[in-house]
């Protein structure tokens, strides 16, 4: 693992021996890698492998399933999130995350992204505005959408949806975004918006993003793991990853021989 | 290719047409005439008399069911008020909170229970732990008794909508750092918001036309009456006592409640169907 870290980035989250269950069957085998901060990483691999499985342990999702459970460390900037005690509110609102299917919310698109921020901040009107406007800015989504900000977010095209969506996880302002291949039920122009998103966000926020996408990964991200029946097969800087994979398994699968 | 083959599979298909075609006829020819019948006496009934005056005493002249259909809008009215919240959160109990527990298992097989007890059972029920209680009718052991039959039927559309929500919404809601009540209130209720609207008007027209539980708890009141601690006239039972009289005026009142009842439960249905039309295009 350590090669991958340069001496000036600190690191977000930290799985340590993950474990992960789906009652009996065991969906993770003994994870281990760092997210580091400000990054953009890449779980690749073919389905089934469990690389959502492991995005969503990472907000601790998983817990609103009896009988999922996971064992091992995920340190979240040195707290150990799988801790009973820990409270899952708060952590989801520090650790957003935007689904496959966009997924927005009955109601107006301004109150799609107020929802979660009433959660947490008691804001004014102006400045809820102003928040409001921030985020559909930043997901390129203000142009399209000011002049409907009271129109129900189902009117929005899927593309819109989804960029809605990021919007909102934004708009809280978590300090992590998983993203559960948030591009494979969108067009190839809502795709590349997306992808240019995912670009900018990581200046603010670390970014962990399932993809069935193999250029996809290449493109967006800086670091990526690639993953095989639950195992961790390989971990490392994107370029590396692709170019000179050290393992034949991820080359096979990168190069389509497999998978 | 196989010529015989085929043509018994199409003359198989042509009796098969055939033969539904003749249910289908069957079962429309008798809701015609039942509609039919129900109109030709029911108009002829229609006054506007019919709205002002009062049931008739025996041997009186006129009357109409100014008392029967205020009674049976307030006892149906308080009926919704009771069973709609109660039905909604039970509803919402099961499908988003209880879940596989036993409490829901429970709660669930009393409401299938309930959603096929004959009224009638229901109606001799109240009558046992209220009307013969207190030793009198009134009309609030028929909201009661009502409310028996309305409660499941809103308790089980309000589940079956909320659990037709995409489980990634509430997904995408949690994951907001929302709590599970306000996932609940205001992301998946409000997603099966015209379902649930649906469920307590199929309820109510379930409950509008409903005889049996009020013969034993409201009963019947020739005078008009406001006062829900009494015995209360209501359309239903008017209908059922003056339909088989001798009396020329009572019978044609009879009609004239029937087609209202008929009326309103058609509305009622036309209402839900709109509603959910909404939901299904949103």
């Amino acid at each position: 693992m350590t090669k991958t870290q340069d001496q000036d980035t600190k690191i977000a989250i930290q799985i340590r021996n993950m474990n992960f269950f789906y009652g009996k069957f065991q969906g993770l085998k003994n994870i281990n890698l760092d997210i580091l901060e400000h990054k953009v990483t890449a779980f690749i691999g073919p389905s089934g492998c469990g690389k959502s499985t492991l995005l969503r342990a990472l907000n601790r999702m998983y817990s609103l399933y009896p009988g999922q459970r996971a064992e091992g460390e995920i340190n979240f900037y040195g707290q150990n999130i799988l801790d009973p005690k820990q409270d899952l509110n708060l952590l989801r609102a520090r650790i957003g995350m935007v689904f496959q299917k966009p997924t927005p919310f009955p109601m107006s698109i301004y109150d799609n992204i107020a929802f979660g921020v009433r959660l947490y901040e008691n804001l004014p009107k102006g400045e809820m505005d102003e928040r409001v406007q921030w985020a559909l800015t930043k997901t390129a989504l203000w142009n399209e959408a000011k002049d409907k900000l009271n129109q129900s977010g189902l009117a929005l095209s899927g593309g819109q949806q989804q960029r809605l969506c990021i919007a909102r996880s934004v708009a809280v302002k978590p300090s992590v975004i998983l993203l559960d291949e948030p591009t494979s039920a969108l067009d190839p122009i809502s795709t590349a918006k997306i992808e240019e998103l995912v670009n900018e966000l990581k200046s603010e926020y670390t970014v962990a993003i399932v993809t069935h996408n193999m250029q996809q990964a290449a493109r967006v991200s800086d670091f990526t793991a690639y993953m095989y029946l639950g195992e961790m097969i390989e971990y490392g800087k994107t370029d590396e990853i692709f170019i000179k994979p050290q393992k034949q398994a991820t080359e096979d699968y990168i190069t389509g021989r497999f998978g | 290719m196989n010529e015989n083959l085929y043509r018994r599979r199409l003359l198989t298909n042509r009796i098969g047409i055939a033969l539904s075609m003749l249910a289908m006829t069957l079962g429309l020819f008798v809701l015609l005439w039942i509609l039919f019948i129900l109109f030709k006496n029911g108009f002829q009934a229609l006054d506007w008399n019919m709205f002002f005056n009062s049931t008739p005493a025996p041997g009186s002249e006129g009357g109409g069911l100014a008392n029967a259909i205020v009674g049976s809008l307030m006892m149906v009215g308080f009926t919704t008020l009771v069973s709609t919240p109660i039905g909604i959160l039970a509803g919402i109990y099961l499908a988003e909170f209880g879940d596989t527990s036993k409490t829901a298992e429970i709660t669930r097989f009393m409401t299938d229970i309930m959603l096929s007890a004959p009224s009638i059972v229901l109606g001799l029920f109240v009558y046992a732990i209220l009307v013969a209680q207190v030793k009198h009718f009134s009309g609030w052991a028929g909201t009661v008794a009502l409310s028996l039959i309305a409660i499941p039927v809103v308790l089980r559309t309000t589940e079956n909508m909320l659990r037709l929500v995409p489980g990634s919404l509430r997904e995408a809601a949690f994951a907001l750092g929302a709590p599970r009540w306000k996932v609940t209130t205001q992301v998946t209720l409000r997603a099966a918001k015209s379902g649930v609207i649906t469920g307590v008007l199929l309820a109510l027209a379930r409950i509008s036309g409903e005889t049996a539980p009020l013969l034993f708890t409201a009963l019947n009141n020739q005078f008009f009456s406001l006062n829900m601690n009494g015995p209360m006239s209501n359309l239903p039972v008017v209908i059922f006592q003056f339909a088989m009289s001798p009396y020329d005026n009572w019978v044609r009142l009879a009609w004239g409640g029937a087609l209202l009842i008929t009326l309103t439960v058609l509305v009622l249905n036309i209402l839900a169907r709109v509603f959910f039309r909404e939901k299904i295009s949103a």
